[in-house]
């Protein structure tokens, strides 16, 4: 059996192992910032229906991103200010991209 | 016509149905893949491939398609015997307008798999396709639906076993998905929903057919293929024995083999570390244990923190289950739960009894783990090993805590005898993390907190760490020296031959798929 090097701490205890290609290079979590609307999906931007200084309330349409042969509405999930709109229709956004900033 | 006329006039049918298109096997040749015919002659017995509906021919009257002439509408299908056990093969013809599904195509796919249901036997399907026949339009579609109803009927009813030998892309690939076993050929396999052009249109995204769902990716990240070749030769082998381990139907037995005795060299007594926390190969106990130390792993690459597969016990099959200390410290996690859960659950659709090896520190933490559901997949394999109904041995080489211990075939989830090594620690976590929380005031207050914490850790290894309290408590039947592994479990899967466990009526049960 070659060397193993790996190690991994469970229980504070180390245990001496290999660790797969899959938990070696898992993603750090990064909590969501709700005061940051990114694309869930990628696609076209269509309209805005909101403007920068505008009061949104939870379940407000704040843009419409076609994706998927859908003209999606993105709605604000919770009550904010918009602070930004980051894009104009036409634009064509990757999944993750941002959308909208918030107060 | 007359009688020879009539018998000339076959054999020339028969030589226009089945002999290739040149230009077609010559790039199927250069592409290093075998032809329809050439892939079920490999794999059967010599001579014993027997096919039906050569002649069958597509009905599409639209888009020139009532112009073209298809030889078997680009599948082969037939039964045959591999080291002689009875299967029923279909394999589609890439040579035959792509191997694409055409309604005609599809059902002489079903009709051989209403066969194998009815006769009781294996079926053994070759997927090369380009997809859908798109000329035939919806009718293609209801011949892929109609697959997999199929696939699910057949469902622990006989063996469906997929070998992926060319492009199985879109709809088609959930019928490989339904089987029991999906076999790949590195830089030939290609799997997926969505393929490179269609990703690249709607996300912008590249990326190569290899890369997305070649074999090296379904064997290694997705778990979706059971089996990894480099060549078509070394999956045929891969196929046949197999097929060796499986009974034909769920009526039945694995066929028994002559006993050969393990030929490894390791002995029991030396394969596990003294310090609890270093690593070995848990397929090294395996094979000493087994007969002939023949072990075939099951989805070797996969969430090899767990080790699954099939070997035998005094010449009858077993599927073995172990955690595998060497690979993540053995711990279970969303994905080695999931391996686990479907291998138990075909070992106990196929009357395969289950050997579980124990050695782990626990779940896997993290927030990767709990948000990918680990609570949902996890449960998965407490209910696989509940519902099974097969004889269940567990034997705890090493660690055994907390939920781990639970899962991984304890008496509680009905084991029928649970053995432990005399290194066995079966406890609700490990001593280090046990003395930290039951002694954590006194710890912090102790004049020498190191000294005082180490001295309870061995105070708790000492009282807890051992496989006595489980023993005296009657959760472990036996505590056995290494070397009398083999002896235990073969008399246990011995006396357990009949096993008979009636559970309350039910259509069936809700796992947490």
């Amino acid at each position: 059996m070659t060397h193993i090097r790996q190690t991994i701490a469970l229980n504070d205890t180390l245990y001496e192992t290999t660790l797969t290609k899959k938990y070696a290079n898992r993603k750090a979590h990064v909590p969501k910032d709700p005061r940051r609307l990114t694309a869930i999906i990628p696609g076209l931007i269509l309209e805005l229906l909101v403007r920068p200084g505008d009061e949104v309330k939870p379940g407000q349409g704040l843009l419409v991103l076609e994706a998927m042969k859908m003209q999606n509405r993105i709605t604000a999930h919770d009550a904010h200010t918009v602070q930004a709109l980051h894009v104009v229709p036409g634009d064509t956004v990757t999944k993750g991209q941002l959308l909208v900033t918030f107060d | 016509m007359s009688l020879p006329k009539k018998m000339k006039d076959h054999a020339a049918k028969h030589a226009e149905a089945t002999e290739p298109h040149p230009a077609a096997a010559a790039k199927q040749a250069a592409q290093g893949k075998l032809l329809a015919r050439e892939r079920i002659t490999a794999i059967l017995d010599a001579d014993s491939f027997h096919e039906y509906d050569l002649f069958v021919e597509h009905k599409c009257a639209d888009f020139g398609m009532e112009k073209k002439q298809l030889p078997g509408d680009g599948v082969i299908t037939g039964t045959g015997t591999i080291l002689g056990h009875p299967v029923a093969i279909f394999a589609q013809d890439f040579t035959v307008a792509g191997g694409s599904l055409g309604l005609a195509h599809a059902r002489k796919i079903t009709k051989i798999m209403d066969h194998a249901i009815k006769l009781g036997i294996p079926l053994i399907g070759i997927n090369d396709s380009g997809g859908a026949r798109i000329q035939e339009g919806v009718n293609s579609l209801a011949g892929y639906g109609e697959i997999f109803y199929r696939n699910t009927l057949a469902s622990g009813v006989i063996p469906q076993i997929s070998i992926i030998l060319g492009p199985c892309a879109g709809g088609a690939v959930y019928s490989p998905a339904l089987t029991d076993f999906v076999f790949v050929v590195d830089n030939i396999s290609k799997m997926f929903i969505t393929g490179p052009e269609v990703i690249k249109t709607v996300l912008g995204e590249e990326i190569s057919m290899e890369d997305l769902g070649g074999a090296r990716v379904q064997a290694e990240l997705t778990g979706n293929a059971h089996f990894y070749a480099q060549s078509e030769a070394e999956c045929f082998e891969q196929v046949k024995r197999l097929v060796t381990y499986i009974p034909w139907n769920n009526r039945k037995k694995a066929d028994t083999f002559s006993v050969i005795p393990s030929r490894s060299e390791v002995s029991l007594e030396h394969i596990i570390p003294a310090e609890s926390n270093k690593p070995y190969d848990v397929r090294d106990v395996i094979r000493a244990v087994c007969d002939g130390s023949d072990f075939m792993e099951v989805q070797a690459l996969w969430a090899a923190n767990i080790v699954v597969g099939f070997a035998r016990m005094d010449g009858r099959t077993v599927g073995m289950i172990a955690n595998q200390p060497m690979v993540l410290a053995g711990v279970l996690d969303v994905d080695s739960s999931d391996k686990a859960a479907r291998f138990i659950r075909f070992c106990d659709a196929f009357n395969i009894p289950l050997v579980t090896l124990v050695d782990l520190p626990g779940y896997l933490p993290g927030i990767d783990q709990e948000h990918a559901g680990v609570i949902r997949h996890g449960a998965k394999l407490l209910y696989a090993y509940s519902e099974a109904t097969v004889p269940k041995i567990t034997v705890i080489l090493r660690k055994a805590y907390g939920g781990g211990y639970i899962a991984m075939c304890s008496r509680h989830l009905g084991a029928d005898f649970v053995f432990a090594w005399p290194c066995a620690e079966i406890a609700v976590m490990g001593p280090e993390g046990a003395a930290n929380i039951i002694f954590k005031g006194e710890i912090a207050a102790a004049a020498d907190p190191e000294a005082f914490r180490k001295e309870k850790v061995k105070e708790y290894t000492e009282k807890f760490a051992s496989p006595y309290v489980a023993a005296a408590n009657g959760h472990v039947d036996a505590v056995i020296a290494p070397h009398q592994t083999r002896d235990f479990l073969l008399h246990a899967l011995e006396i357990s031959e009949e096993k008979a466990e009636l559970r309350p009526a039910r259509k069936h049960g809700v796992p947490p798929f």
